[in-house]
C-alpha cells in the first residue's frame, strides 16, 4: 500500500493561486476608470466579436481578463441573475453589490474546492450611481477575494505596471476624452518599451449616467474611438518611442522631452448628442 | 426561484444554454412564467380586469400604436387610466387587449426576453424574430385563454432591413399575422377598424396618424361600452407610442392633449367624426 504524499493546505492553495495567476498573466490588460459622467472601460482586445467588456444591466457592466470561456460563462450567469432579479422584483433592485457578492462566492467556492480547477479570470463589476461618489467598482480575483475600488482599476497580465502609470496621471473628475487617452497610454505602458495602441486593438465602452435611456451602457465604435484619439496626443514617451521606430533609430540625440500632461482639454463631445440610439 | 444559501451562483446560471430568458425560467423557476398556474375549471372573464382597444398604424418611416385607458371587469370600470402600450425594446412597441394582469406580466416578460437576448448575443433580434418570440409567449398562456383570460397583443416595430414600420397581430393560440397599413385589436376593434379604413391614407404624417388613431378610438368608445373615450374632465388621454428609425418614443402628454382637443372640438360640430373626403 502506497502512502499518498502529504501536501500542506498552504502549499495546495499556493499552487492553485500560481496556476490561476499564470493563466491570467498571459492575457492583455483591461482598465476601468471613473470619469466625470460615468465609468469608462478600455481593454486591449484584437477581436471585434469576443468581448471583454459587456453590459449586465441598466447601470451595471462587466469587464474581465483571462480565459474567455470561463469569464464568458460568468458574464452570462451575471446577466441571468440580474434579469431574473429585475423581473422578480424591480429594475431598481438589481445592484452591483449583490452581483459582486455572487461572483465572489462562486469564484471562492471553485477556488477552494478540490474537484474543480481554479478559474483563470479576474473580473470587474462596475455600477454607476447618480454622482461620481455613488459609483461602485468591484474587483474580483480568481480566489473570490473582492475589493471595492475607487477611481480606477486595472487587471490582467501587466496590471501593476499599467496601474502605476494610471495612478501617476489620474485625477478625479477627468473628462471622457482625457480618461480615454490616459487609459490607452496606460495600456501601452505594459512593458519597458511603451507602445501606441490603435483603435482597432482596443475595446472601449462606457457606463454613461447622462444617457437618457434606462440602460446606461454604450460601446464606443472604432470610428468614434479613432476620432477621439486623433484629437489628443499620446504621452511623450510613447510618441518618442514611435518616432524612434519610424526614424529607424537614427542616432540623433534629441533632448529629453518634458512630460506633456495628458490632454484633458475640452474636445468635441465623444458622441453625437442627438444620437440617442442604444449601443 | 432559488438563490443558493451560500450566495454562490446556482448551477443553472452557469450551465451553458440558450439565449431565451423564458426558456431559462422554464428550467429554473417555472413558477415565474405565466401560463404554468392551475386555475381549476372556472370562467374568469367577468372577474378580473380586461383591457380593451388598441390600434396601430404605419406611416412613411415608422409605425404608431395607440391604446385607450379603460379596463373593465364585467360591467364595472376597473381602471380609467390603465396603460396598455409599452416599448418592447428600443425599436418596437407592444400593446395588449384582454386580461390586464396577464397582459402586463406578458409585456414585462417580453421586454426582458428581448433585452436578455440582446445582452447575451450582443446583437438585437430581427423584427420577425421578436414577433415570433411573442407568439411563443402567448402559446404558453393557452390554457388560461380558454378560461376567459386570453391576452391578445399587438406588436409593431421599425424594421431596419426593410426601412419601415411593420405590424403583427396575434390570436389567443399564438397565431401570428402580419398586417398591412393598420390594425386594431380588442373589444372595440371592429368600430376602430371601420374608422381606420375610412381615415387612413398612405401619405399621412406621424402626427396625422396620431389624429387618425385618436378618432378611431373615439369611434370605438362611442359604440363599445368597454372602450374608454378621452376623459375630458380628468384629462386622461390615449397612450400613443411612435417607433421610427430613431427608436421608440411616447408622444408627450401635451401633444396628445392638443390633438384630442382638436378632435373633440370637431365632434361638437359633427358627433360622428370626420367624413370621408369623397365617395368615388
Amino acid at each position: 500500500m502506497s502512502t499518498p504524499f502529504y501536501v500542506s493546505p498552504e502549499q495546495l492553495m499556493r499552487d492553485r493561486a500560481d496556476f490561476a495567476r499564470k493563466g491570467i498573466a498571459k492575457g492583455r490588460s483591461a482598465i476601468a476608470l471613473q470619469y466625470a459622467d460615468g465609468i469608462l472601460f478600455v481593454a486591449e482586445n484584437r477581436s471585434p466579436a469576443l468581448h471583454k467588456v459587456a453590459e449586465i444591466y441598466d447601470r451595471m457592466a462587466f469587464a474581465a481578463v483571462g480565459r474567455y470561456n470561463e469569464f464568458e460563462n460568468l458574464r452570462i450567469a451575471g446577466v441571468r441573475l440580474a434579469d431574473m432579479r429585475g423581473y422578480s422584483y424591480d429594475r431598481r433592485d438589481v445592484t452591483g453589490r449583490a452581483l459582486a457578492n455572487a461572483y465572489a462566492q462562486t469564484l471562492g467556492a471553485i477556488f477552494s474546492s478540490g474537484g474543480e480547477k481554479p478559474l483563470e479570470v479576474e473580473i470587474l463589476v462596475a455600477e454607476t450611481g447618480a454622482t461620481t461618489a455613488d459609483d461602485q467598482i468591484y474587483r474580483l480575483t480568481y480566489d473570490g477575494s473582492i475589493a471595492d475600488v475607487r477611481g480606477y482599476a486595472v487587471m490582467g497580465g501587466q496590471a501593476e505596471q499599467v496601474a502605476e502609470y494610471v495612478g501617476e496621471h489620474y485625477s478625479e473628475g477627468i473628462s471622457l476624452a482625457g480618461a480615454l487617452r490616459l487609459a490607452v497610454d496606460a495600456l501601452g505602458h505594459d512593458s519597458t518599451e511603451p507602445r501606441e495602441l490603435t483603435s482597432d486593438q482596443l475595446e472601449v465602452a462606457v457606463l454613461d449616467r447622462t444617457r437618457t435611456q434606462v440602460r446606461k451602457f454604450k460601446r464606443i465604435s472604432e470610428e468614434t474611438l479613432a476620432r477621439i484619439l486623433s484629437e489628443s496626443q499620446p504621452s511623450a514617451d510613447i510618441e518618442a518611442a514611435t518616432e524612434e521606430a519610424a526614424a529607424n533609430a537614427s542616432a540623433d540625440d534629441t533632448p529629453a522631452v518634458t512630460a506633456v500632461d495628458d490632454d484633458d482639454a475640452p474636445i468635441a463631445p465623444p458622441e453625437d448628442p442627438d444620437d440617442t440610439r442604444p449601443l | 426561484m432559488t438563490f443558493d444559501a451560500s450566495g454562490r451562483l446556482p448551477e443553472a446560471f452557469l450551465t451553458p444554454g440558450g439565449t431565451s430568458f423564458m426558456d431559462f425560467l422554464a428550467g429554473h423557476a417555472p413558477d415565474l412564467l405565466p401560463g404554468r398556474r392551475s386555475l381549476g375549471q372556472a370562467d374568469f372573464s367577468d372577474q378580473v380586469p380586461h383591457g380593451t382597444t388598441i390600434v396601430a398604424i404605419t406611416f412613411a418611416g415608422g409605425v404608431l400604436m395607440a391604446g385607450d385607458r379603460r379596463a373593465t371587469m364585467g360591467n364595472i370600470i376597473a381602471s380609467r387610466d390603465i396603460e396598455k402600450v409599452f416599448p418592447a425594446d428600443e425599436y418596437s412597441a407592444v400593446a395588449f387587449a384582454g386580461s390586464a394582469g396577464f397582459g402586463i406580466e406578458m409585456v414585462r416578460l417580453f421586454q426582458v426576453e428581448l433585452e436578455h437576448y440582446e445582452k447575451l448575443e450582443g446583437t438585437t433580434l430581427s423584427l420577425d424574430g421578436k414577433s415570433n418570440r411573442l407568439s411563443a409567449l402567448i402559446r404558453g398562456n393557452l390554457a388560461m385563454a380558454m378560461q376567459g383570460l386570453a391576452v391578445v397583443p399587438l406588436f409593431a416595430g421599425y424594421d431596419h432591413d426593410r426601412l419601415g414600420g411593420r405590424i403583427f397581430s396575434y390570436d389567443a393560440t399564438g397565431g401570428r399575422y402580419e398586417e398591412t397599413s393598420f390594425h386594431s385589436v380588442g373589444s372595440g376593434s371592429l368600430f376602430a377598424r371601420g374608422a381606420l379604413k375610412k381615415l387612413y391614407r398612405e401619405d399621412l404624417s406621424a402626427t396625422d396618424c396620431a389624429t387618425v388613431a385618436i378618432q378611431s378610438l373615439i369611434d370605438a368608445a362611442d359604440d363599445d361600452s368597454a372602450t374608454g373615450g378621452p376623459d375630458m374632465l380628468r384629462r386622461i388621454f390615449p397612450v400613443i407610442g411612435v417607433v421610427t428609425a430613431d427608436g421608440y418614443q411616447r408622444l408627450p402628454e401635451d401633444e396628445v392633449a392638443t390633438l384630442v382637443d382638436a378632435a373633440w372640438a370637431q365632434r361638437h360640430e359633427r358627433p360622428d367624426g370626420p367624413v370621408s373626403a369623397s365617395l368615388t
